[in-house]
């Protein structure tokens, strides 16, 4: 119904022009430039989707771009404009190019952030991977109570992020949280979950996976189910093992479906700020802090607040993630995907 | 909500004006008429034990002001800092009035969100406040706060787990390590419990090897000086040879925990936790709980002076009834009040002479200890110079950085963050 209509919206506002150039003087104008012409072809498109480029533009482009702008300033609390009650503080803050971005990438805080940032990101998404394709395919068969399982699994997707997170923080808390205590049971000595550095990533790691699992599944179980069973049955006649058939029609049949996840994974998964903040807030020390958490930190944590240095980095994450899309379509794209 | 807020502050500023009519004159603060309107206030006092009071304290004023409505907002100490830094620039959302830690006010200060008080229905018998709780108030000789409570740090211990173990309150970190062991040794349970997740907790170890976190007198960045780096170490052998216990996060919590349940005997703190302190089932007998002075290192003893000043923000739509709430509550009998009921130390001479404090032996114990305890620059920067240090501590305690590399470190932040310091 509604690509019907759309469909004929177009055609209609095509016809219009075509009149309107046929009434014309006769000659026409030397080659109207295509700006102009997809204007008057599709003037009518573009009034409709006018209200929703606009909106995007203040909410998405205007942060965007004063961001860009305050990146290439020395902002701070103290310079930036404020008016409290009758007092009006102009802001003093000035333009300083690109000193910002240089001393972020010529420092270690930046690099060593990023690092594990990283790191972060490749094992939670791995892992993350992993165990969706390996829970996705075990709820694909006739299991009993199948909609039971695939229900608790979709729990911590279905719990708000900042309720599941304070309760793995009690679960972790090292002289009263039920993990130590458990262990304790056992005759285990106590973990420092969050106390020690690389316990810590670790228990950020658990906690991302944990809730990670459930859209990874999800997606997966629909591509899974979306694969022929023909195929299946074909290659079984032809004395193909379990391996064979996972390695030669799983994997391939879900291969739309995984790369768009693992994309939109990398990303969330690079920033994702409650699972960090909430749990060790970046600590023990800085151990644990990813980029945008830092970015945070400057701007909101820190006294003075360091506009400037916050932009900075979230413009650099910025510029990371579009890379990292970039390539990874190019990559695609040259493995033969219609991307 | 938003709109609610919005909606009062408009009736509000409608009453003040309307109220305010005719006496246009700038030192209106003794107004002609009488006060009304809403004054919001944000406490920051420890849920459960010292919000209670104070938020009837606060609700007495409207008995003197039947106008006036006051709004008590508890804000957890962690947050209130952000948060009010937050609503004041944003200029939506900041009380009227703030109960600002001592190192907050002069970077609130500094940034413009406070109104100056002097000569305003806030100050009265300024003469009567313990100078150390002044200083903190004054910026660019300038009054912008009113000290409501003054405090210091000493070593609380558990009397009953003491006596089992048959020990004495430690007077320096060797006593500190020979009673932890002491006390390991015969009820098995840890002697103290550091906190490792807040800087504040560590000044006193600081202050005991002579060091300090920056010296305004000349200039100069001292904490990456030879004697911070002893600090650093002494905490983290108290840390290693199990005298103490800590944690990178949740330190509040799991040290109150500890202590009220009798996991460990010992922690530092001050006034501000003996009221929670005493809800903990090891003090239904208040007797149970003994307060000593922080143990000296191997060159001084000291703990840092600190507290809470009422300051009235610049923004506030009744400025008027704000004065006077802040007169009111740093008034000689809250403070006896608070002193009485919480154990908190007034800052104004002639509440110690009230029979609330005097009966109160934490009060006559931190007495003296605030006397001589350690001030802190009061500049802008003050309470900037806690988050390096906070990162740095936590990574000794944590076995990721060295001593050596955790002074030089907080050393650098505190150059970037002084600008022109030595």
């Amino acid at each position: 119904m509604a690509v019907h209509t759309s469909q004929s919206v177009v055609k209609a506002a095509g016809e219009n022009t075509a009149r309107g150039r046929s009434r014309g003087t006769g000659t026409p104008p030397p080659t109207p430039g295509r700006l102009r012409r997809a204007l008057s072809v599709h003037w009518y498109a573009w009034a409709m989707v006018a209200p929703v480029v606009v909106v995007i533009g203040v909410i998405i482009g205007y942060p965007l771009v004063r961001g860009i702008y305050l990146s290439m300033t020395d902002a701070d609390e103290r310079n930036v404009a404020r008016s409290i009650g009758v007092n009006e503080i102009p802001a003093t803050y000035e333009f300083v190019g690109a000193d910002n971005y240089v001393d972020a990438l010529t420092g270690s805080q930046f690099l060593g952030t990023l690092g594990w940032t990283l790191v972060w990101t490749v094992s939670c998404v791995s892992i993350t991977f992993a165990l969706g394709m390996a829970l996705a395919n075990i709820l694909n068969r006739r299991i009993a109570g199948r909609s039971a399982y695939r229900m608790a699994l979709i729990l911590p997707w279905a719990i708000p992020g900042f309720v599941s997170v304070f309760a793995w923080r009690f679960l972790y808390n090292e002289e009263r949280g039920l993990l130590n205590k458990v262990l304790g049971g056992a005759g285990i000595d106590a973990v420092p979950w969050l106390n020690d550095p690389t316990w810590a990533k670790f228990a950020v790691i658990a906690v991302n996976v944990w809730l990670g699992i459930p859209f990874m599944m999800v997606a997966l179980l629909g591509g899974l189910q979306s694969i022929p069973s023909e195929q299946y049955e074909a290659a079984e006649m032809d004395g193909a093992t379990a391996w064979q058939r996972f390695r030669h029609i799983t994997l391939p049949g879900l291969r739309p479906v995984s790369t768009t996840v693992v994309l939109l994974s990398t990303i969330w998964t690079f920033n994702m700020f409650p699972v960090i903040f909430l749990l060790t807030r970046g600590g023990p020390g800085e151990a644990t802090q990813i980029l945008v958490t830092q970015a945070y930190k400057f701007s909101f944590e820190i006294s003075p607040r360091d506009y400037a240095q916050s932009s900075t980095w979230g413009v650099l994450i910025l510029v990371l993630l579009m890379l990292f899309a970039v390539i990874y379509r190019r990559v695609l794209r040259s493995q033969g995907d219609n991307w | 909500m938003r709109r609610g807020i919005t909606a009062t502050a408009l009736v509000a500023a409608l009453a003040l004006a309307a109220t305010a009519c005719g006496s246009d004159d700038e030192t209106g603060s003794k107004s002609s008429g009488e006060l009304s309107g809403t004054v919001t206030w944000w406490d920051t006092s420890s849920v459960g034990s010292e919000d209670k009071v104070f938020k009837k304290l606060a609700e007495g004023f409207e008995k003197k002001h039947p106008k006036v409505d006051v709004k008590y907002v508890n804000v957890p100490f962690g947050e209130a800092q952000n948060k009010f830094k937050n609503a004041a620039q944003a200029g939506d959302g900041a009380p009227d009035v703030i109960r600002s830690e001592v190192a907050w006010t002069p970077d609130f200060a500094n940034l413009g969100y406070l109104a100056p008080l002097d000569g305003t229905a806030a100050l009265k018998n300024q003469d009567d406040f313990l100078k150390q709780a002044v200083a903190s108030t004054k910026y660019e000789d300038k009054t912008y706060a009113v000290p409501q409570v003054i405090d210091s740090m000493g070593i609380f211990y558990n009397k009953k787990m003491f006596e089992e173990a048959g020990v004495e309150a430690p007077a320096n970190l060797a006593d500190l390590k020979t009673v932890a062991k002491k006390i390991k040794d015969k009820t098995g349970k840890t002697g103290l419990y550091l906190r490792g997740d807040d800087p504040y907790y560590f000044l006193s170890f600081l202050y005991g090897e002579g060091g300090d976190m920056v010296d305004a007198g000349s200039k100069s960045v001292a904490i990456d000086k030879p004697e911070g780096v002893k600090a650093f170490k002494a905490v983290k052998e108290l840390v290693d040879d199990g005298t103490a216990k800590t944690d990178a996060s949740d330190g509040w919590e799991n040290m109150m925990q500890a202590f009220k349940n009798g996991d460990v005997a010992m922690m530092i703190n001050g006034p501000w936790a003996v009221a929670d302190t005493l809800t903990g089932k090891e003090f239904t007998d208040k007797g149970n709980l003994g307060v000593a002075p922080v143990p000296a290192g191997s060159a001084a003893q000291g703990a840092p002076q600190g507290g809470h000043n009422l300051a009235v923000y610049a923004g506030s739509k009744n400025l008027d009834a704000s004065y006077a709430f802040v007169e009111y509550m740093t008034s000689v009998d809250s403070q006896a009040t608070a002193a009485g009921e919480l154990n908190l130390l007034p800052t104004r001479t002639s509440a110690y002479a009230k029979k609330e404090a005097v009966d109160s032996e934490i009060v006559g114990f931190f007495k003296p200890v605030v006397e001589t305890a350690v001030e802190r620059p009061w500049i802008p920067e003050g309470g900037s110079l806690f988050e390096p240090l906070r990162i740095e501590y936590t990574k000794v305690l944590t076995g990721q950085t060295t001593p050596e590399k955790a002074a030089k470190a907080t050393g650098d932040s505190y150059r970037k963050l002084l600008e022109g310091w030595k």
